[in-house]
């Protein structure tokens, strides 16, 4: 990792002591990091930790509307809200693994466009080019707005009877006979990548851009000065340089992107149609639209399990083994 | 010595945050003092609309009994949600209105009070209220949690200046006539080439409504949602006939784009601004007035050839009484007031529902101020049955509702639906329901 | 990068195509928020056929809009500053001691990152109507319930750039202080965290863009009197017609204090991520 300052995280490596005095005692030290970090660790034992495991323990119930009211005593079921979501000839299975593929599908698109929209966007704006500054904020609008404003933009103009998207196509140019429809049936699916892609690229293009703020540009006149082309320096050069960034970046928009929900939410309603429905949406019908709670839980701690482990096996993938933690 | 002052710093924000936190608590929920919390259904195309009438009422409960009242107008979308985070909390209104297809399924969750004869009687006795309604309040042979309301039925809406134009005299009376006279209606009216009057409006993305369709239709081909123990039976031959008939409207006698249109009012601002001939709703007559629209009658709703003659599920509004609450009497109060007679006749003719209390009925000022009455009445008392009483009921609802909601979608996508289609997605509900036990 | 004629051309048609693509949907939103209601109630129509402010006056009326503005504008703003509170201690715990547990800490932070929200919202609601019956706190329906759970939920993330951040940093700048007696926590307080700003900002930013949006929990924790904007806008979208235009202008008003705030802090924002991005 290259950066302005190389400054290993720890007391490992000798410097020169301007003092005497030894550092202060490390056991008062280790009450102090306690200390510090105890009520972030009570803040994420209160709101992650606890609700999930309480979350592992509503997926052994049969929990529904009917007995909500009393949750704290609703009936073991044991694995059967499990065995109901694995079983891929059951309604509810098959429906899963669909949506869960589907989900997939829709990551790796909507996370290739995002990253390939914001490297360009990164590259290009680190260079020398009129109204660098404004183009710099004005991409990072989408973003930066409330995620349900762009979106419900989008559902007004893929509205099949109104919107501007069908009055383009059909009065305007006279590509398409017909209006279609896109908030439901097949297209559905285009619309919700559209719609993502929009709202979530400014911040692929934020941490690019970063990382593309610590290459120093005497990198590149040195490259250019031996003949190498445009494509060669991106490649062997900026590519690597990145690397940290990419990896990073890939994971947290990645894992973001397979529980989206509010988007979905927004652009189609609490029912999301079929060719479009994502597994978080899934997960919430089946939680708070058919008050099915045992079920809906027992799904999201497979979703968690499944996550966990692609983490571990990108990680592992990815990531140099250091003999420092991070 | 440094550590004991990072101690403190650490300690003092924590609590310093802890207090402000609690004590910024937005708003005092639980009913103190005299002030009983009411959360009202939404009756009107809008909630201020529904806000002006009840300030008006309530005003005149406050006068009588000296009982403040706060009420909250609450949306459809999330209501079903939000009274049952009252019922898992235990914090919730004192009174409150819920769609009375609720019923069983909350009278389960014993949340709310029952209305045993004691009661009845504080309210005015059980024997005032029109028996459908009556019946759809609760389990038959328990304790009702909820009185009715405000009651409702569906009824059809025809543009007789429609009719005459396609040479039509009379208001369809059977379902296929009612699909034939649709298909005659629906024209290019002006010649270019696109559909622009159609023979009805629907709201295709409405699952409530949906519901109520597969509901309706199926009781007209003799289909029960539920054998007699509960169990459900939702994908039997006569409720694919019902639904596959219902949801092929749309693209033949139903413009395609129905299938986005989410609300009731939506379909009827179609019909209002002459998007189609006919509609089947509920109460359209205040909508109708905020927008001067008067090409219109009204007429019983069509019924399968050969069927039943169920035209409408009693839908309506019930009321009851949280069990949390601690101002019981004062919460009985308000229902009384509420169902009594001249209550029951202000309040209905400005929301457009019928009364639930028999005498509302004999009082010429409702007729006056809704001329719908004789028919609507008429739907009601004779021909019309309450949603399923069993506590599956709602999550019934839904789970048919949004197959309806996705074939009429199919429908306006691909031209039409097959029975097969129909089959194949009520047996999935028939399968979900099964599961959920 | 040196720039030909190819890089010019191509970097001149790829940030157009990218500014249209970006700029569709916000001309739409504009024009739509001036149009009188007979615009939006038939087909899309590219211009305004009267230019009119009479949305953004309505809409204050419409739904109670400055109710939900000053709900959303208190919990983002306490949930903002806790989170920057609590990471910049977890994170000057992590980058500056080796303790036991710091491993996982890291780990357990990181991991967070990976849950599904939805598995949350119903225990959360349960737990939080528990404490209330226990302890008597009303998190449910208050403001409280809301900023503890936005706060922590852009707590990882807050803690994981703030860590890099501060790990840039050189210790030397805290150990002069402290040779003069400072101690640790005023190290922390009167030379690391002004170094720190343009890092402590972009968290801050971060923080507060993920929470004014929220809309899952939101639905579920808030009560009527602390509704927030993202639930509050959906009721212009419940009436017979929906109010398309008052909706976008509802959605410009609701917009605005991010993208002022945004404007304002960028420059730290890019400076802040780009030293504490790398780790």
């Amino acid at each position: 990792m290259t950066r302005i300052t190389d400054a290993p995280p720890d007391a490992a490596l000798p410097h020169a002591p301007l003092h005497e005095k030894p550092r202060p005692s490390l056991l008062a030290g280790n009450r102090l990091a306690y200390l510090l970090i105890a009520p972030a660790v009570i803040a994420e034992l209160l709101i992650h930790i606890v609700p999930m495991l309480l979350g592992l323990w509503v997926a052994f119930t049969h929990l529904t509307q009917i007995n909500i009211r009393n949750w704290t005593r609703a009936p073991f079921v044991g694995l059967d809200n499990f065995i109901a979501g694995l079983d891929p000839d059951g309604p509810i299975g098959s429906q899963l693994y669909t949506s869960f593929f589907r989900t997939t599908v829709y990551v790796i698109i909507v996370l290739g466009a995002c990253w390939a929209l914001g490297i360009a966007s990164a590259v290009f704006l680190s260079s020398k080019v009129k109204g660098r500054a404004f183009l710099r904020t004005f991409f990072l609008i989408p973003w930066a707005m409330p995620a349900f404003v762009g979106t419900i933009a989008w559902a007004f103009m893929f509205n099949q009877r109104d919107g501007m998207v069908n009055k383009i196509l059909v009065d305007d140019l006279g590509v398409l006979d017909e209006r279609p429809f896109w908030l439901i049936g097949e297209n559905s699916f285009f619309v919700l990548i559209v719609a993502s892609i929009w709202q979530m690229w400014p911040f692929a293009f934020l941490m690019l851009l970063a990382a593309m703020q610590s290459i120093p540009g005497d990198v590149f006149e040195a490259a250019s000065l031996d003949g190498a082309s445009l494509w060669r320096q991106f490649r062997s050069l900026i590519l690597p340089m990145i690397r940290p960034t990419n990896i990073v970046l890939l994971l947290v928009m990645g894992l973001f992107l397979f529980n989206q929900f509010s988007i979905p939410y927004v652009l189609f309603g609490r029912n999301s149609p079929e060719p479009a429905r994502l597994i978080s949406p899934l997960i919430y019908e089946h939680s708070f639209v058919n008050w099915n709670f045992g079920l809906g839980s027992a799904v999201s701690a497979l979703l968690l399990v499944v996550l966990f482990i692609a983490s571990l096996f990108y990680i592992h993938l990815v990531m140099p083994r250091k003999n420092d933690d991070d | 010595m440094k550590k004991k002052i990072a101690v403190r710093i650490v300690v003092a924000s924590t609590a310093v945050a802890a207090l402000t936190l609690s004590g910024c608590s937005g708003g005092d929920d639980s009913g103190e003092g005299a002030s009983l919390t009411y959360w009202a259904t939404n009756m009107s195309p809008t909630i201020e609309q529904d806000e002006e009438v009840l300030k008006e009422h309530l005003a005149g409960f406050t006068e009588e009994t000296g009982i403040e009242v706060e009420y909250e107008v609450v949306p459809w979308g999330d209501y079903y949600n939000k009274i049952l985070t009252a019922v898992s909390s235990g914090e919730g209104p004192d009174v409150l209105n819920i769609g009375n297809t609720w019923s069983v399924t909350l009278q389960e969750t014993g949340s709310f009070m029952p209305f045993d004869d004691d009661a009845l009687e504080a309210i005015g006795g059980g024997d005032r209220f029109v028996e459908t309604a009556l019946e759809s309040a609760g389990k038959p042979d328990e304790t009702p949690t909820f009185v009715p309301l405000y009651s409702n039925v569906y009824s059809l809406f025809y543009k007789p200046s429609m009719f005459a134009a396609a040479g039509l005299t009379e208001p369809p009376k059977t379902y296929q006539e009612f699909l034939e006279y649709g298909k005659q209606l629906t024209l290019d009216t002006d010649g270019d080439g696109a559909i622009d009057q159609w023979g009805t409006s629907v709201p295709g993305a409405s699952v409530q409504v949906g519901s109520h369709w597969a509901f309706i239709l199926g009781q007209q081909e003799g289909a029960d949602w539920f054998t007699e123990d509960g169990e459900p039976q939702v994908d039997s031959e006569g409720m694919v006939t019902a639904v596959h008939t219902y949801v092929n409207q749309v693209n033949s006698i139903a413009a395609p784009s129905d299938a986005e249109i989410t609300e009731g009012a939506g379909a009827i601002q179609d019909f209002i601004d002459g998007k189609s001939a006919m509609i089947i709703t509920q109460s359209p007559m205040a909508q109708f007035a905020q927008f001067d629209f008067t090409d219109w009658e009204v007429a019983e709703v069509p019924v399968m050839e050969g069927g039943e003659n169920i035209q409408s599920m009693v839908a309506g509004i019930n009321i009851g009484v949280f069990s949390e609450t601690d101002q019981r009497e004062d919460s009985l109060e308000l229902v009384k007031y509420l169902t009594s007679d001249d209550e029951q006749v202000g309040l209905n003719s400005q929301f457009s529902t019928l009364p639930v209390v028999t005498a509302a009925y004999d009082d010429p000022a409702l007729e006056e101020a809704d001329p719908t009455i004789p028919v609507r009445e008429v739907i009601l008392s004779e021909h019309s049955k309450p949603f399923p009483l069993f506590s599956a009921t709602g999550q019934a609802e839904t789970l048919l509702g949004t197959a309806v909601v996705t074939l009429i979608g199919q429908a306006a996508v691909s031209g039409s639906v097959s029975e097969a289609d129909v089959s194949a997605a009520l047996a999935d509900v028939q399968s979900q329901l099964e599961a959920a036990g | 990068m040196i720039e030909t004629r190819g890089f010019i051309w191509l970097r001149r048609v790829v940030l157009t195509v990218i500014a249209v693509f970006v700029a569709v949907p916000l001309y739409v939103i504009v024009t739509t928020a001036v149009k009188p209601l007979e615009d939006v109630r038939g087909v899309f129509t590219w211009w305004p056929s009267t230019i009119t402010v009479e949305p953004f006056v309505d809409i204050w009326g419409t739904v109670p809009l400055l109710e939900y503005f000053r709900n959303s504008l208190i919990v983002t703003t306490l949930a903002t500053a806790g989170s920057v509170v609590l990471a910049v201690l977890a994170a000057y715990a992590v980058s500056r001691f080796r303790f036991r547990g710091r491993r996982s800490f890291s780990l357990v932070v990181l991991s967070t990152q990976m849950f599904p929200g939805i598995l949350f919202l119903l225990p959360l609601f349960l737990i939080f109507v528990q404490i209330q019956r226990t302890i008597g706190i009303q998190l449910n329906g208050s403001y409280a319930g809301l900023v503890i759970t936005y706060m922590t939920f852009t707590l990882p993330v807050s803690i994981w750039m703030l860590t890099g951040y501060f790990q840039a940093i050189p210790h030397e700048l805290e150990e002069a202080a402290m040779i003069d007696g400072t101690g640790r926590m005023g190290a922390l307080l009167r030379v690391l965290v002004p170094v720190a700003k343009p890092g402590i900002i972009a968290v801050a930013v971060y923080c507060f863009i993920n929470s004014w949006g929220e809309v899952l929990f939101a639905s579920v924790l808030t009560s009527n009197q602390t509704r927030t904007l993202p639930i509050g806008l959906q009721a212009y979208a419940s009436s017979n017609v929906v109010l398309w235009n008052e909706l976008m202008a509802a959605s410009i008003v609701v917009s605005l204090p991010v993208l002022i705030g945004f404007v304002a802090v960028q420059r730290h924002l890019v400076a802040g991520l780009a030293a504490g991005a790398v780790k």
